[in-house]
């Protein structure tokens, strides 16, 4: 009974797969042999889903996001991984691209793509998010569905070679306390990172689930800096200085600043918090009519795991747990699912993510309370969903 | 025994990649590291030679600066203000500028110099980035328009927001 109703649900959304298979009913006994085989296999042409890019007056710096509400498990396709370029997005040849590892080390080094990935290599699946994401939400008015809301976030396999290693190879110098990472785009991107995080967890990365990074995600290098904000993971890593000073690049002091109501701004807000959104139902999507339901979502934090999530249907009231799908992997998606009987009623539906640092994601309210409106980056407060009694998924702050 | 001596040679080799430096990557000439280009610091570290005021910055901007960024820093067709917004951060709408918001007058050096102009970025020599540099603080208000920007000059500029910035206090909500 349940799954029929489910499998009704799918159709009468109108979702891309179930176009797709009354379409393909002709072919569910195929009279003759299909297409090929090939090299490189594109998607079904009946699936639709594409990031949202948002309009700029210089396209070579936007924004682009994934689209959650298609998403299934946890796990983002390299083609719909969100992005965030500062100068387009360079075609590098990896046979003459060179990481160059210098300053205060005993021993600088470059390295060619064939000598790193001659490295132990280790692959980790880790979540990646823009430190702007959801920066519509800090608005009167926010964003209206769960793509343009928290879209600029996505989790991949990535594999690579662990920066500790290489810089153990290089031996830094005492007195050193930072690393600046440089990109090779056009504005040869510079974030400074605290020496202690290098030496933790940081990979150089040049595989995305299980091929090479994508041209969009730093091909063929790049750092993944797992639960720090996107613009921290440098993409076409040429160059690492270490030095014994932050290097107070742009796009750490005019930019990935959070200006806080009284005018100061925090600095070097590199940590991601504890977030998650139902991506079913959410906004721009419609339900059929009365029946029982899946609720779904994702739910991440730059801190771990993921221990907890709720859900409420009546604006905050009641709160209940989800079932949290295995594997729960340290700064990853974690898929959440909840069985919702919808009686026709109107329903005001949010989740609620605690991560295994004991952090409960804040509600919108009490982010905006205490960091006011301008502080643009590090939203990660609940997303509320209206129901009405037609069916149809709206933002609340509209 | 022959086998028993393999398999010794065998596990030395094992720890010898455990515990030994791999031996990858040569030795970057000083030629390799120049063409990284400069990378700036905020006591001046990586500045080079070269010098230059708002005089000579005000023609720099006005051909390759002003067509995304105004004709006097107030923004423009692509590029954000850069002069302006004094008094805005504590605002509903805070402009934040080179002078009202960034710290650090190297940062700006430092950009212009990497990134900019946006669609042919790098091709200013080291006197014309620090003439447009002094150029835009003084726009600001911040040097007059003969004072010199060079390698010593530039890190002692005052930034009107030098002491804006706090360091992370997060997890600020949603602690247990």
């Amino acid at each position: 009974m349940k799954n029929k109703l489910l499998s009704s649900r799918r159709r009468m959304l109108g979702l891309g797969a179930a176009v797709g298979s009354s379409l393909f009913a002709a072919d569910d006994e195929p009279e003759r042999p299909g297409t090929p085989l090939g090299p490189y296999t594109e998607r079904s042409p009946f699936e639709k889903a594409v990031r949202w890019t948002r309009q700029s007056k210089t396209p070579e710096t936007g924004n682009s996001f994934t689209p959650l509400q298609d998403s299934v498990g946890i796990l983002t396709p390299s083609a719909l991984h969100y992005e965030r370029h500062h100068a387009g997005i360079p075609a590098i040849d990896p046979a003459k691209h060179r990481l160059v590892i210098h300053g205060m080390v005993e021993r600088p080094l470059v390295l060619t793509m064939d000598e790193i990935k001659r490295l132990p290599t280790v692959s980790r699946i880790h979540v990646l998010e823009c430190g702007g994401n959801s920066a519509g939400e800090w608005g009167a008015k926010t964003a209206p569905d769960v793509q343009r809301s928290f879209g600029a976030a996505s989790c991949s396999e990535w594999t690579g070679v662990p920066l500790s290693l290489l810089l153990a190879e290089v031996g830094v110098k005492p007195a050193a306390s930072w690393v600046i990472a440089e990109g090779a785009d056009a504005c040869r991107m510079l974030r400074s990172i605290p020496l202690a995080k290098a030496l933790d967890n940081i990979l150089l990365a040049f595989g995305q689930n299980g091929e090479a990074l994508r041209p969009a995600q730093g091909y063929p290098l790049r750092l993944i800096i797992p639960g720090w904000e996107g613009n921290t993971n440098v993409k076409w890593l040429r160059s690492l200085r270490v030095t014994n000073q932050p290097y107070m690049a742009r796009d750490e002091t005019s930019k990935y600043t959070d200006l806080m109501p009284d005018g100061k701004a925090r600095i070097f807000t590199y940590q991601m918090e504890a977030k998650s959104v139902i991506t079913f139902p959410s906004g721009g999507q419609k339900l059929p009519g009365p029946a029982l339901y899946e609720l779904t979502g994702l739910a991440w934090s730059g801190r771990g795991k993921i221990e907890r999530v709720e859900i409420t249907i009546d604006g905050g009231r009641t709160w209940v747990d989800a079932h949290l799908q295995e594997p729960r992997l340290p700064i990853a998606f974690t898929r959440f699912r909840l069985p919702w009987q919808w009686e026709g009623k109107a329903a005001r539906i949010c989740s609620r993510a605690t991560d295994e640092s004991g952090y409960v994601q804040p509600s919108r309210d009490a982010l905006i309370q205490a960091r006011g409106t301008n502080s643009i980056f590090h939203f990660n407060g609940t997303k509320l969903w209206d129901v009405h009694a037609d069916g149809t998924v709206t933002n609340v702050e509209v | 025994m022959l086998r028993c001596s393999a398999i010794l040679l065998a596990a030395a080799t094992f720890a010898a990649a455990q515990s030994h430096k791999y031996s990858v990557g040569g030795t970057p000439s000083p030629e390799e590291i120049r063409n990284l280009g400069p990378s700036i610091g905020p006591n001046g570290d990586g500045l080079p030679a070269g010098s230059g005021s708002a005089v000579a910055g005000r023609g720099v901007y006005a051909a390759k600066c002003a067509s995304c960024h105004g004709d006097k820093g107030q923004g423009g067709t692509g590029g954000p203000a850069l002069a302006g917004g004094k008094g805005t951060l504590t605002t509903p709408k805070p402009l934040k500028t080179v002078g009202s918001y960034w710290p650090y007058a190297t940062t700006l050096w430092d950009y212009t110099n990497r990134a900019m102009p946006f669609y042919q970025p790098r091709q200013l020599t080291p006197d014309e980035v620090y003439a447009v540099v002094g150029y835009v603080l003084f726009i600001n208000g911040i040097v007059g328009e003969n004072q010199i920007m060079d390698a010593r000059s530039l890190p002692k500029v005052r930034m009107p927001n030098r002491d804006g910035f706090v360091a992370d206090s997060r997890p600020d909500v949603g602690k247990q």
